[in-house]
Parts: structure tokens; C-alpha cells; sequence
């Protein structure tokens, strides 16, 4: 190629580069500043019924554009790396493992939604300064593959502990907590049970009863436990899932069976509360209040479960059946406070790591 | 070079130094206490380590696999060649979840070899190179085979004729002419591996951590930006060690070589041991590629009751009555391909000109760009996606939401591909050609489009196929860029993936078995194009 023609391309292709970013900046990015459009930050498994969104449009005019980036975990810490200047108006996603983290960075402006009163005061875990809004829960809990459990006539596992009995030796698989949120949500449960220091003894022993750790959900549900119908067939009828998963299993079955073919183990549960916040340096304060109110909406949260497979925030949310016949309601999950799982999780993680892995 | 440069220089640069940048730089104070601290750890010696060894073992094994592959390709023609190359790069574009579970129910527990002879290897690090040689075959095959095919076998003929055995003929005749390609190809799947994540997670189970993998961690897990940023400068040190080594061992041997088209040096097998090469080289292609596709296609048709398109028809009916979450197939397919395509255009106008720049220049400025453009094959995908975020956020490039990040970001990974498959056949072409062609009056743009581009024709093709294919498979950037509401088919392959449920699990397969008829027939039809270019000279 000769140098005057390479000048020629180069123009051309500096040009086109150009053309696409003035594109870019005077179409899209300008939803912020447009006060027709609120714009929810959130992580990549957020999800709604459209005409619930079209609803919301019709009811306050405003439109709402979804904007995700990666995992719950990364879409916090992109929040946060992004702060004073971020990416939308209301953030949707944060929960109470890493609540604290976006807290003490500034992340959000104090906003009492519309309908808080009809939360559960225990799933209100910034009651006080109300900067963020708790819009639904779910349990992390070990699931039970029930055929397996019926064919060697075995009650399943209720407790934590049972899960150290030999009867039930080798049959678990969890995820590693260094990775995986329901991995960490299984270590939390174990630290909230044992105490800061008891846990490391207990999993000491789920290690010497051969615990089976795997890098995430998806190779731990579809490739290594037996009771998934999906997948491929794994040998552990025991999993660290969450509460929802059997209503999940069910969901889709064209003749409904009498129970979901996996259950739960009620008593190794741990509680992941999910956050709303109104973003500091929102460019449309207005709709993300308006946002958040609807959020919190009876319509907005009975669309949840469905969407979710999470249990909606309000007590008065009626639950779908697929919930109410299939799934249990966990009475006694463990919690901790966000400020003790913010202190702990790194060294807690570093310790299970090398008990454990 | 000059575009290029710029291009390097804003979206990979730029949004690099400023992410680690915030990592090493606390309230205005730069914090370089914390390298050495991270450096010394144990626990990132013990990563880096493994790091380095599984890369050099999985390339060694590439190469060993593949080569065979690539000779064969290259030389012979047999029925069905173009649709078993295309089906070979079919992996590169798998999420290597879904690819990884499918090498899992071949190899792993309970696998078809543990039913068979009882071979588990899962856990194993035998399972993570063989997962290596499973995703990279492409990269040798296409690479090496793309020149390979273009080497006039008349010249090793002409030696045997002068009385070389057929094995020094090799030796001194077609190796070197090849060993810039293999080099190349050796180079980026070193990279490659070098920077694996998904089979490590997957294969690995979690005893084993690339950099890459612990990066990772440390930026989206943790937070720890500044041991991210001392983890990344550790990973760029590494791939800077390796392409320098790799731009001495290769920058004297590249020469000019007569090139001819490829259609002529393919024929049926001849004898023999040429009749048992193929078919070796098929059953490898069969038993570590097909199968493990095959067991894709299998789970995505095997519905609840029997084999059927449940899960393909789920697919439409979910997209009509469901949420924000599902995306109708269709459209999942058309924001994959269009991003695909501007991502391909962006890293052929960028790599091309680049591999221009890089044929007619020397020197070490030249050297260190070449270098330069491999880098982000040695960047971590989030790294990238946050440096975009912090660095891309204000005007005049204020591309937060812009649907532009996507191809941009795709691009980046695809460049590398294009400058190395184009490098090795333009430095391959015979200067006398263009002087010749000038000498007889032709313009310089003339020269161009009848002496370069006809022997670059299957190069550029080549590029472009890898370029696309990188494209079309890339999630780790586009996971934190793309907008949900135009998710692209890994994303949404992911979603499906990440709940319980027969249904999400079957669609996922399905999804993927769409992916991978997407990309085969892409690559397919690229392969058309060229061959009716070619025809002309």
C-alpha cells in the first residue's frame, strides 16, 4: 500500500471512528440528561415483564432504559468505581454481603420510598439513614435431590449439622465462596451459626465428610448434583443452591408434578437481602424517586418472583402459585449484620480457602 | 501506522493505565510500596508459576495436536474440507462454560471415556491442556495452514529431485518457510493460555488460579484495585517477556517466498501413509472437537419427553410472553452478527494497516508497536471492561452507553489475529513483484490491488474469519458493556445458564448449538467469498 493511499484510508478511518463517537454521545448517552428517560444501573440477571416497565411509562411518563454490567458483584464495584459521576440514576442490586462496601463509598442519596412500611423491618437494613431500599429477599440454602433420598430410604438433611453426619458422607457439593455468591452465602451461614471463630471447626469436618467444592453455580447445579433435570447427570444428591430452585424446576413443566423433584434443607439457609439506592450525581433525581417508589410497588412486586425467583420485599406482595406450591418458606435463616460481613469476608474467605480448597 | 497507534493509544492504552492507575495511585500518592509487597507474596509466585508452566505445556500440546491438522488442510482435499475447517473454530466462540460442561460429559466423572476405560479427568490438569488444545486448534490450523496452503510444493520437490530424502527436504525447503506462521500461531496460543480463564474455572476446579483467574477476583469480587493493578503490570511483564523473545527468535527468518494459489497445491491423498495421515488427523478432529460438540447439539435436542425442538420452540414463546430477561433467538443473532461485523470491519482497517506498517518498516519504534498491538490478548477482559467504564466517561468520548464500546472492545481482542495472520504472508510476498509491476507503469494502488491483494486475498479472509469468530464468542468485555435490552448470544447464553430449571438448561444448549450453526455458517460463507476472489488470478 502506498502513503498516499494509506493517508487516504487512514482519513477515512479516522473519520468513520469519529462519526461513530459523535453518534454515540449525541444518541445514547444523552439519556441522562433527557428528563423523559430514568436510566436503572443494575447487574446482568436483572429482569421485569415488559409491560410491567410499559405500565410504569404510562403511569409517570417516564421511560426506563436498563443499563447491567457483569455479576452482582462487579456491577457494585463498577458503581463504585464510578461514583459522583455514574452511569444512571437509581442502582439496583446490592445486597447485604456487600452492602457496606457501597455504603461507606457514598454510593447513594437518602430517599424513603413509597409502600416501606409494608417491608418486614428485618429486611430493612438501613433503617435509619434510608439510602437504600429493600426490594426483595432470597435463601441460599443446600437443596436435596428427593429421589435420591427415597431409593435408599434416607431422610435428607435438615440442619447444618446433619450435613457432618456420616450417613450423609460425600453427597455434598458447594461452591468455591471466593467466587460464587451462593458459595460465600453457604460460608456466611456456617459463620452465623458457629460464630466467628466456631465455623472453621465445622467446615473442618464437612471437609473430613467430603465436601466437593466447584468454581460456580452452574457447574455445581447442572454438572455435579444428581437431582437437577437439566444438565448432565452429577452423583451428589446434595447441593448449595438457593430456596427458589425447586419452584424453578417446576416452572417450566407442561403437566405439573406433585412436588418438585429437589427440596430444601430448612436449616442451612442463609438470607440475601437486595438492595435499591437513588445514585449520588444522578442526572434525573425525579424519575429515580419516581423509580424507586415503583419499585417498591405492590404491581412491581408481585412481578418479582416470576422474573427474579426471589421472594418480593412486601409482606402484602402476593406470591405467584408456582411459589406457594413448590416453595418453602425458610422461617429461621441465618443473617449478619453488613458491617460484620464487610469486616470479615476477606480474611473469612482467605481462611476457607486454605481449610478447605 | 499512524491509525493504529491512535486507536491503540485510546481504547486500550488509555483505559489500562487509567485503571491501574486508581489502583496504584491512592489520594494523589502513588502507592508503588504495594508491587513489591504483591510481587513477593507467595501465593501470586505460586500463580504465576502455574501460570507459566500450563501455558508452555498446553502450546507445547497445541502445536503437537494441531500441526498435523494444519499440514493436512493445507495439502489435501477431501469432501467436506471447508465445513470441518469451519467447524474446528466453532469452540473459539463458545462460552467456555457450556463448552467446558460438554468436555466434562466426555472426559470427566461419569463421562463417556470413565464409562469406556474408566479415564476420569476432571480436576486433572490433563483435562485443562486438552481443554487448551480443544479451543486453540483453530489457531495453528488456520494460521500455519493459511501459508502453508500457498507454498509452492514444486521447490520441495525440486530439492528431492537434487537428491534430499523427503524429511531433509522438509527440514530445509518447507520449515522455514513455515516456521514465521508456526511462530505465530505458537505465540497466541501461549497467549491465550497464558490468560485462560473459563477452562481454568471449570476444569481446574478452584486449586488451580491463572493470573487472569486471580485478577479477577481481586477487581470484581474484592475490590482490591491495587494488587488488581500490581497483578496486571505482573501479567503485562510476562507477555512482554514473551513477545520480545518471540520478535528475536522470528524477525530474521521471514523471507520472501513464492506464493501461489491455494487451489492448486491441495490434491487427494496419495499412497498409503498420506491416507493414514488424513484419517488420523480426522479422528483426532472427530474425538477432541466433534464429539464435545456433539454432546451440545444432543443435550440442546434431548427435551422432557424424547428428542425434539422443545427447547428451541421455548426459546420463541418465552421471547414473546416474558420479560426484559429473554431476548427472541432472532434478535439475540442479529446484535451478535451486527456487532460482530463493525468489530470485524474496525480490526481488519486496524490490523491491516498495521501488518502494512509492520512489513515495510524496521527498526525498534516498529518492533515495539508489533508488540504493542498483541498486549490485549494479555489484558484481562476486565481490566478492559472497567477501564472503558472510568477512563471512556467523559467528553469528548463519553461512550458510557454507547453501543459503540461493544465492537470497539471485541475489536481490541480481534486485532492481534489480524496482524498475525496478515504478517507472515506480506512479508512473504516477493518485492521484485511490486518493483516489476511499478517498472512496467503501474500506479502504486494498481500495484496494490493486482500484485498484494490477490496473494494477501486469503490472508486478509483468514483474519477476518478469526476476527469475526473472536468476536461473536467475546464475553468478558461485552458481559459489562452490552446493554441488556441487546444482549449478545453469549450474554444471553449466560442468563439462561444462571437459573435452575430443565427449560433454562436446555435452552442454554440450544442457544449454543445456535451460536456454534451461526459461526460455522459465518465462517462458511467467508470461505466462499474468498475462493470466487481468488479465482480471478
Amino acid at each position: 500500500m502506498n502513503s498516499q493511499l494509506r493517508r487516504a484510508v487512514s482519513a477515512a478511518l479516522l473519520g468513520s471512528v469519529a462519526l461513530g463517537a459523535l453518534v454515540g454521545c449525541g444518541g445514547d448517552s444523552k439519556g441522562g440528561a433527557d428528563s423523559k428517560t430514568v436510566t436503572l444501573v443494575t447487574h446482568d440477571s436483572f429482569a421485569a415483564s415488559k409491560a410491567v416497565l410499559k405500565e410504569f411509562t404510562k403511569e409517570t411518563g417516564y421511560k426506563v432504559r436498563v443499563q447491567a454490567g457483569g455479576d452482582a458483584g462487579a456491577a457494585v464495584n463498577q458503581a463504585i468505581l464510578s461514583k459522583g459521576h455514574p452511569q444512571g440514576d437509581v442502582f439496583f442490586g446490592v445486597d447485604n454481603t456487600l452492602l457496606s462496601r457501597a455504603l461507606d463509598n457514598d454510593l447513594f442519596t437518602p430517599y424513603t420510598a413509597k409502600g416501606l412500611d409494608k417491608v418486614p423491618a428485618a429486611l430493612q437494613l438501613d433503617r435509619a439513614e434510608h439510602r437504600v431500599t429493600p426490594v426483595d429477599f432470597g435463601d441460599i440454602c443446600v437443596n436435596y435431590d428427593r429421589k435420591y433420598f427415597a431409593d435408599k430410604k434416607l431422610a435428607p438433611p435438615r440442619t447444618l449439622e446433619d450435613l457432618t453426619e456420616p450417613a450423609y458422607k460425600n453427597l455434598l457439593v458447594t461452591e468455591n465462596a471466593a467466587t460464587s455468591s451462593p458459595g460465600l452465602g453457604f460460608l456466611l451461614a456456617t459463620a452465623a451459626r458457629y460464630g466467628d471463630d466456631g465455623w472453621k471447626g465445622y467446615w473442618k469436618k464437612l471437609r473430613a465428610n467430603g465436601v466437593e467444592v466447584v468454581d460456580g453455580w452452574e457447574q455445581a447445579y447442572y454438572d455435579r448434583f444428581s437431582g437437577s433435570t437439566g444438565g448432565g447427570k452429577g452423583d451428589r444428591p446434595l447441593v448449595v443452591s438457593y430456596a427458589s430452585s425447586p419452584p424453578a424446576e417446576v416452572a417450566d413443566a407442561k403437566t405439573k408434578p406433585a412436588k418438585a423433584p429437589t427440596g430444601v434443607a430448612t436449616g442451612t439457609c442463609f438470607r440475601q437481602v437486595e438492595f435499591a439506592g437513588l445514585l449520588n450525581g444522578a442526572g434525573n433525581t425525579k424519575g429515580g424517586k419516581a423509580l424507586l417508589d415503583f419499585l417498591l410497588s405492590k404491581r412491581f412486586q408481585e412481578d418479582v418472583p416470576l422474573n427474579m425467583y426471589v421472594n418480593p420485599a412486601r409482606e402484602d406482595a402476593e406470591l405467584p402459585e408456582l411459589f406457594t406450591r413448590y416453595g418453602t418458606r425458610i422461617a429461621d435463616s441465618a443473617t449478619l449484620a453488613p458491617q460484620k460481613i464487610a469486616k470479615n469476608r476477606e480474611p473469612w474467605v482467605k481462611t476457607w480457602s486454605s481449610l478447605v480448597l | 501506522m499512524a491509525v493504529p497507534l491512535a486507536f491503540f493509544a485510546v481504547f486500550f492504552a488509555y483505559p489500562v493505565a487509567a485503571i491501574v492507575t486508581q489502583g496504584l495511585r491512592v489520594g494523589g500518592q502513588w502507592r508503588f510500596g504495594r508491587i513489591a509487597e504483591v510481587v513477593t507474596d507467595p501465593a501470586t509466585l505460586d500463580v504465576l508459576w502455574f501460570t507459566c508452566w500450563q501455558a508452555v505445556a498446553s502450546t507445547a500440546l497445541t502445536l503437537a495436536v494441531a500441526l498435523p491438522g494444519a499440514y493436512v488442510f493445507a495439502r489435501f482435499d477431501f469432501p467436506g474440507k471447508g465445513l470441518l475447517r469451519a467447524v474446528v473454530t466453532v469452540p473459539f466462540v463458545l462460552p467456555t462454560v457450556v463448552a467446558g460442561s460438554a468436555f466434562l460429559a466426555l472426559l470427566g466423572r461419569g463421562g463417556l471415556l470413565d464409562e469406556l476405560w474408566g479415564v476420569r479427568l476432571d480436576t486433572s490438569v490433563w483435562a485443562i491442556l486438552l481443554a487448551h488444545v480443544f479451543f486453540n486448534y483453530a489457531v495453528v490450523v488456520r494460521t500455519v495452514g493459511g501459508l502453508w496452503a500457498q507454498l509452492d510444493p514444486r521447490q520441495e520437490e525440486a530439492a528431492r529431485v537434487l537428491g534430499a530424502s523427503r524429511l531433509s527436504a522438509w527440514r530445509r525447503v518447507t520449515l522455514p518457510a513455515l516456521a514465521p506462521a508456526v511462530a505465530a500461531a505458537a505465540l497466541m496460543v501461549f497467549l491465550f493460555t497464558f490468560t485462560s480463564f473459563g477452562v481454568i474455572q471449570i476444569l481446574g476446579g478452584p486449586r488451580y488460579a491463572t493470573l487472569e483467574v486471580a485478577i479477577y477476583r481481586e477487581t470484581a469480587q474484592l475490590l482490591d484495585l491495587p494488587t488488581a493493578a500490581v497483578l496486571t503490570l505482573v501479567q503485562f511483564a510476562a507477555v512482554a517477556a514473551v513477545l520480545a523473545l518471540h520478535a528475536w527468535t522470528v524477525r530474521r527468518r521471514e523471507s520472501a517466498l513464492r506464493l501461489v494459489d491455494p487451489g492448486r497445491t491441495a490434491r487427494r491423498p496419495n499412497g498409503p501413509a498420506q491416507w493414514a495421515l488424513l484419517w488420523g488427523v480426522l479422528a483426532v478432529v472427530a474425538l477432541l472437537i466433534v464429539t464435545p460438540l456433539a454432546v451440545l447439539v444432543e443435550r440442546s435436542l434431548s427435551g422432557p419427553d424424547g428428542y425434539g425442538f422443545t427447547y428451541y420452540e421455548a426459546l420463541e414463546s418465552a421471547a414473546d410472553s416474558g420479560g426484559t430477561f429473554f431476548v427472541a433467538p432472532m434478535e439475540a443473532i442479529g446484535n451478535s452478527l451486527r456487532y460482530a461485523a463493525v468489530a470485524t470491519v474496525f480490526a481488519l482497517a486496524v490490523g491491516g494497516l498495521a501488518a502494512a506498517a509492520l512489513t515495510r518498516k524496521a527498526g525498534r519504534l516498529v518492533q515495539g508497536f508489533d508488540a504493542l498491538l498483541m498486549l490485549p490478548l494479555g489484558t484481562s477482559a476486565v481490566t478492559v471492561g472497567f477501564g472503558f467504564l472510568i477512563a471512556l466517561d467523559e467528553p469528548p468520548l463519553d461512550l458510557r452507553a454507547s453501543w459503540v464500546l461493544v465492537p470497539l472492545a471485541q475489536a481490541l481482542v480481534g486485532v492481534p489475529f489480524v496482524v498475525r495472520t496478515m504478517l507472515p504472508v506480506l512479508r512473504a510476498v516477493d518485492h521484485r513483484l511490486r518493483e516489476a509491476a511499478a517498472v512496467l507503469g503501474a500506479s502504486p494502488w494498481r500495484v496494490w490491488r493486482e500484485v498484494d491483494l490477490p496473494l494477501v486475498g486469503r490472508a486478509v479472509a483468514v483474519a477476518a474469519g478469526f476476527a469475526f469468530a473472536v468476536s461473536l464468542g467475546e464475553f468478558g468485555a461485552t458481559v459489562f458493556i452490552a446493554r441488556p435490552d441487546q444482549p449478545t448470544l453469549p450474554v444471553a447464553i449466560a442468563r439462561f445458564l444462571g437459573r435452575a430449571g430443565q427449560l433454562s438448561y436446555g435452552q442454554a444448549m440450544a442457544l449454543s448449538t445456535i451460536l456454534m450453526l451461526v459461526c460455522a455458517g459465518s465462517l462458511l460463507a467467508l470461505e466462499r467469498i474468498r475462493t470466487d476472489r481468488s479465482g480471478e488470478f
